[in-house]
C-alpha cells in the first residue's frame, strides 16, 4: 500500500475514533460534572449549525451559476413545503440537470 | 423473552434502514468520486458510522484539507452525540461495560430519538431490544455504501449526471434540520458571511475553521436564554 493510500486509512481511523469520543463523551461527562454553564451549552448547541454553514455558503458564492439556482430553487421548495432532505436532494439535482441539458 | 425484544427492535428499526439506504449509496459514490477506493469507503462506512460526518469527511479530503482539520470537522459535526449520550446515561446504566461499548458505537440520532422516547414512556430500554434496532440500521449502511461506490466507480464525468451538486444541497438540508434552536438565523448569517469571507481572503480550507468559529463565538456572547436546551431529536434522520 502507498503511504498516501495508508494516510487516509489513518485519516478514517482517527474520524472513527473522534465519532466514538463524542458517543461516549457525554455519557463520561454527565456521570463527572453536575450541570454545564449555559455559556458553553450554547457554544456547544451551535457547533453543527456553525460547521455545516461553512460548507454550504462558499459553494452557493462560488458554485457557479447551475449551482447556485439549483441550491436556491431546493431550499425555497423545501422550506416553503417542509420537505426531508431527500426529496430536496432530488429537487436540486432535477433543476441542474435541467439547466445542463435542457436550458444550456 | 429476550429474543423478543431483540426482534421488537428490529422491527423498529426497519424503516429507518429504509429512509437512511438512499444516503448510504449516495455517500459511496460520493466518496468514490473524491478520491476513495471501494474498500475505504465501506472501510469509512463500518468504522465512523455517522452520515453526516462522513459526507463531511470525503468533501473535506476530496479538496486536499490537512488531515487533522479533517479530523476535527468530523468531530465538530458530530458533536451533537455528547448530548445524546449525556441524555441516554439514567437508560443505559443497567449495561455492562461491553455492551455499553457497542450501545456508544451505535448511538445514531434515531437510535438516541427511539431510546429517549421509549425510556420516557418508561418501556425498558434493554440491551437485545438496542441492539436489534442499531444493527439492522448499521449492516445495510454498510451495504447500501458499498453498492453506491461500486456504482460511483462506473461514472465516468460526475458532473454532467449532476453528482456535484448533491453535496452542498445534503449539508444546506441538514443546516435547515437545526432550525428550531436557540439564535439558529443570527449563528447561520455569521458563519456563512465569515467562511465565504474566509474563502475570499484566506482560502480554503480555512473558511471552514473560520466561519464555525465565528458562529459559535456568537452564540457564547449572545446573552443566555432562559429556556432549557433540549437535545435535539431527529436532525437528520439519515445521519
Amino acid at each position: 500500500m502507498d503511504p498516501q493510500h495508508l494516510n487516509l486509512i489513518y485519516l478514517i481511523i482517527a474520524a472513527a475514533v473522534a465519532t466514538f469520543i463524542t458517543r461516549i463523551g457525554g455519557y463520561v461527562l454527565i456521570t463527572q460534572m453536575k450541570q454545564i454553564p449555559p455559556r458553553l451549552e450554547a457554544a456547544l448547541n451551535a457547533v453543527p449549525a456553525a460547521v455545516l454553514t461553512t460548507l454550504v455558503a462558499p459553494a452557493f458564492v462560488y458554485g457557479g451559476f447551475d449551482v447556485a439556482v439549483s441550491m436556491f430553487v431546493a431550499f425555497a421548495i423545501a422550506l416553503g413545503l417542509n420537505l426531508s432532505t431527500l426529496r430536496m436532494l432530488v429537487i436540486g439535482w432535477v433543476v441542474v440537470m435541467l439547466i445542463r441539458h435542457v436550458v444550456l | 423473552m429476550r429474543k423478543d425484544e431483540f426482534w421488537e427492535g428490529v422491527r423498529g428499526g426497519f424503516p429507518i434502514m429504509l429512509a437512511a439506504s438512499p444516503f448510504g449509496a449516495l455517500f459511496g459514490a460520493l466518496a468514490v468520486d473524491n478520491g476513495f477506493t471501494i474498500a475505504d469507503t465501506v472501510f469509512m462506512s463500518a468504522t465512523v458510522y455517522a452520515g453526516a460526518s462522513q459526507m463531511v469527511g470525503i468533501e473535506l479530503f476530496g479538496n486536499h484539507v490537512q488531515p487533522w482539520l479533517v479530523v476535527l470537522s468530523v468531530f465538530a459535526v458530530n458533536f451533537r452525540h455528547v448530548l445524546y449520550s449525556a441524555s441516554i446515561a439514567k437508560y443505559i446504566r443497567h449495561f455492562t461495560p461491553v455492551q455499553k461499548f457497542f450501545a456508544f458505537f451505535l448511538l445514531v440520532d434515531p437510535q438516541y430519538a427511539e431510546t429517549e422516547k421509549r425510556g420516557e414512556r418508561g418501556l425498558p430500554v434493554t440491551f437485545p431490544w438496542y441492539l436489534g434496532f442499531g444493527l439492522v440500521i448499521y449492516f445495510p449502511w454498510i451495504f447500501n455504501t458499498l453498492l453506491g461506490a461500486i456504482f460511483g466507480q462506473m461514472i465516468g464525468d460526475p458532473k454532467a449526471i449532476g453528482l456535484d451538486v448533491l453535496l452542498p444541497i445534503y449539508f444546506l438540508g441538514l443546516v435547515m434540520g437545526f432550525r428550531k434552536r436557540d439564535r439558529f438565523l443570527p449563528i447561520v448569517a455569521v458563519s456563512a458571511v465569515a467562511s465565504v469571507a474566509g474563502m475570499h481572503f484566506v482560502g480554503s480550507p480555512w473558511h471552514v475553521s473560520i466561519g464555525a468559529l465565528a458562529g459559535v463565538l456568537l452564540a457564547a456572547c449572545l446573552p443566555p436564554t432562559e429556556t432549557a436546551a433540549v437535545p435535539p431529536v431527529a436532525i437528520e434522520k439519515e445521519a
